[in-house]
């Protein structure tokens, strides 16, 4: 992998350092999220298929960070990153930091999303393809299922982000 | 009045569960290779989930179709038949088939399974229809979208069997089951290898100014403006450039998806048995969100009351619905 070129990402002043210190203070929890999804949820790997190396970059539009993540379940990756020093990624999926926790708790259909261009991919669609059914094959809630690792803070910290994207979080029932 | 079951769509375990929580009278799904027209990357059954899917579809009360709704190309058709002897073993309720040897082989191998004739085969006339009730006691045709309600009326008056239609989803006509445009490109079959533009093949590329173009085997077949909705990155809704339409246009199919929610009263009239929601490879959130909408408006109607009919716009094709043929062959 090698870095994503610099010139393609434009930073307003202090930007860059605010991203470096989430990524490190974000680290440790990504971690054991990642671990603990991997351990309950092994089935998924296989609906990957050839894709559990590839390295897929997941970009909430709105944050200073972008999420690097290769579902190897033998050298499991999920790490914040930077954009500038994000990874050349075999697949990018873009969008609303909501939207994508949604889309994995199957709150929003991807297909939809797409459509109405709130969701962009770019790279290789079977990768993006084959992590969406696998993701979408899971039960409950995966955002419940994190926050609940790190108890009362954790549940806390998802409930402020709900609180801040009222819209974004409610289960869609298209009545 | 017909029994208006409701006919929904699963494309992995989780998906089932959700259509049978939701409310579907039948779920309909299928394995993990080239025997159904949904053979799509990450999607679909292993045996041992499906076991597991049946069991838990049986257990409240919904049936469990499995499609197999393919073209064996020659020399191939063992997988066909083992995944009928698979099916068969673990308690499918019913075989959704296209290929009269795939409806032969079921036939003659277990009988006392229903047989259903898949919108792949393009049966249309009542004497088609008849034919294959006739030859390998098929229970059910889905009907092709390109038949009007009198239409579908007529053929109901003139055939042994119960009508199943679409009424919710995909709209891509052409001539059903005979669709080769992908294969032009990719080399890979709708109808034999079950995947229309494989994922594999496509890309989407973004331009400076916010603009999209979608790819197929390195042809672009359509570019969306900064705003504009998109659609499914198939050739028939494909955006295309001819002498008399320089500035492009879509030629065969426009990204839009069905919705007969309005016209659900006058299917059940006309005599339709079953109603189909196109979808496995959409994820439980639209499986949860569409078939609890017809299932409330169905439940209404048969009960008698108006059905309070949802809108589900956002997860149309394009966020465009039409009615189609159903409403009138001149719906273009």
């Amino acid at each position: 992998m090698t870095p994503t070129s610099e010139s393609t990402v434009r930073l307003r002043p202090g930007e860059g350092a605010i991203a470096r210190l989430a990524c490190l203070v974000l680290q440790p929890a990504l971690t054991r999220v990642v671990r603990r999804v991997a351990a309950r949820h092994p089935s998924l790997f296989a609906r990957l298929g050839p894709h559990q190396t590839t390295d897929f970059l997941i970009d909430p539009v709105e944050l200073p960070f972008a999420l690097h993540l290769r579902p190897d379940p033998q050298a499991l990756v999920f790490r914040a990153v930077p954009r500038e020093s994000a990874p050349q990624a075999g697949a990018t999926i873009r969008g609303r930091f909501l939207l994508l926790l949604e889309l994995i708790d199957a709150e929003q259909d991807g297909d939809a999303a797409f459509f109405s261009r709130d969701l962009e991919v770019s790279g290789d669609t079977e990768a993006v393809v084959r992590l969406r059914n696998a993701l979408d094959d899971m039960d409950g809630s995966l955002a419940e299922e994190a926050s609940a690792m790190f108890g009362a803070p954790g549940r806390a910290v998802l409930a402020r982000l709900r609180r801040a994207y009222p819209d974004a979080t409610k289960p869609r029932e298209y009545a | 009045m017909s029994l208006a079951e409701l006919i929904c769509p699963a494309g992995t375990p989780a998906a089932l569960r959700t259509a049978v929580d939701a409310g579907a009278d039948a779920v309909y799904c299928g394995f993990q290779d080239a025997t159904n027209a949904r053979n799509f990357p990450g999607l679909n059954f292993t045996p041992d989930e499906l076991a597991e899917a049946v069991a838990y579809a049986h257990a409240r009360g919904t049936k469990l179709l499995l499609a197999l709704n393919t073209y064996p190309p020659a020399g191939k058709v063992d997988l066909w038949r083992q995944a009928a002897d698979t099916g068969a073993r673990l308690g499918v309720d019913s075989f959704i088939v296209a290929d009269m040897g795939v409806a032969d082989y079921i036939a003659r191998t277990y009988p006392g399974i229903r047989l259903h004739l898949s919108v792949q085969a393009a049966a249309s006339s009542p004497e088609a229809i008849r034919y294959y009730c006739e030859n390998f006691g098929v229970k059910r045709v889905v009907l092709p979208r390109i038949l009007t309600i009198p239409e579908i009326r007529q053929i109901r008056r003139e055939i042994p069997c119960e009508i199943e239609t679409f009424i919710f989803g995909n709209h891509g006509l052409m001539v059903e089951g005979r669709c080769s445009l992908t294969n032009y490109l990719t080399g890979q079959s709708t109808n034999m290898d079950g995947v229309c533009s494989p994922a594999s093949d496509v890309e989407y590329v973004r331009d400076a100014d916010g603009s999209m173009s979608s790819q197929l085997a390195g042809f672009t077949i359509d570019r969306f403006g900064p705003e504009e909705k998109t659609g499914y990155p198939t050739i028939c809704k494909g955006r295309y450039a001819a002498p008399h339409r320089p500035e492009g246009y879509y030629a065969f199919e426009e990204p839009i998806s069905l919705n007969l929610s309005r016209l659900l009263p006058d299917l059940i009239e006309a005599g339709v048995h079953a109603f189909k929601i196109e979808g496995r490879q959409r994820s439980k959130s639209y499986v949860r969100g569409v078939v609890r909408a017809f299932r409330a408006a169905v439940d209404d109607i048969k009960a008698g009351r108006e059905a309070n009919i949802a809108d589900l716009i956002a997860l149309t094709e394009g966020q465009k619905q039409t009615q189609g043929a159903f409403e009138t062959k001149k719906w273009r």
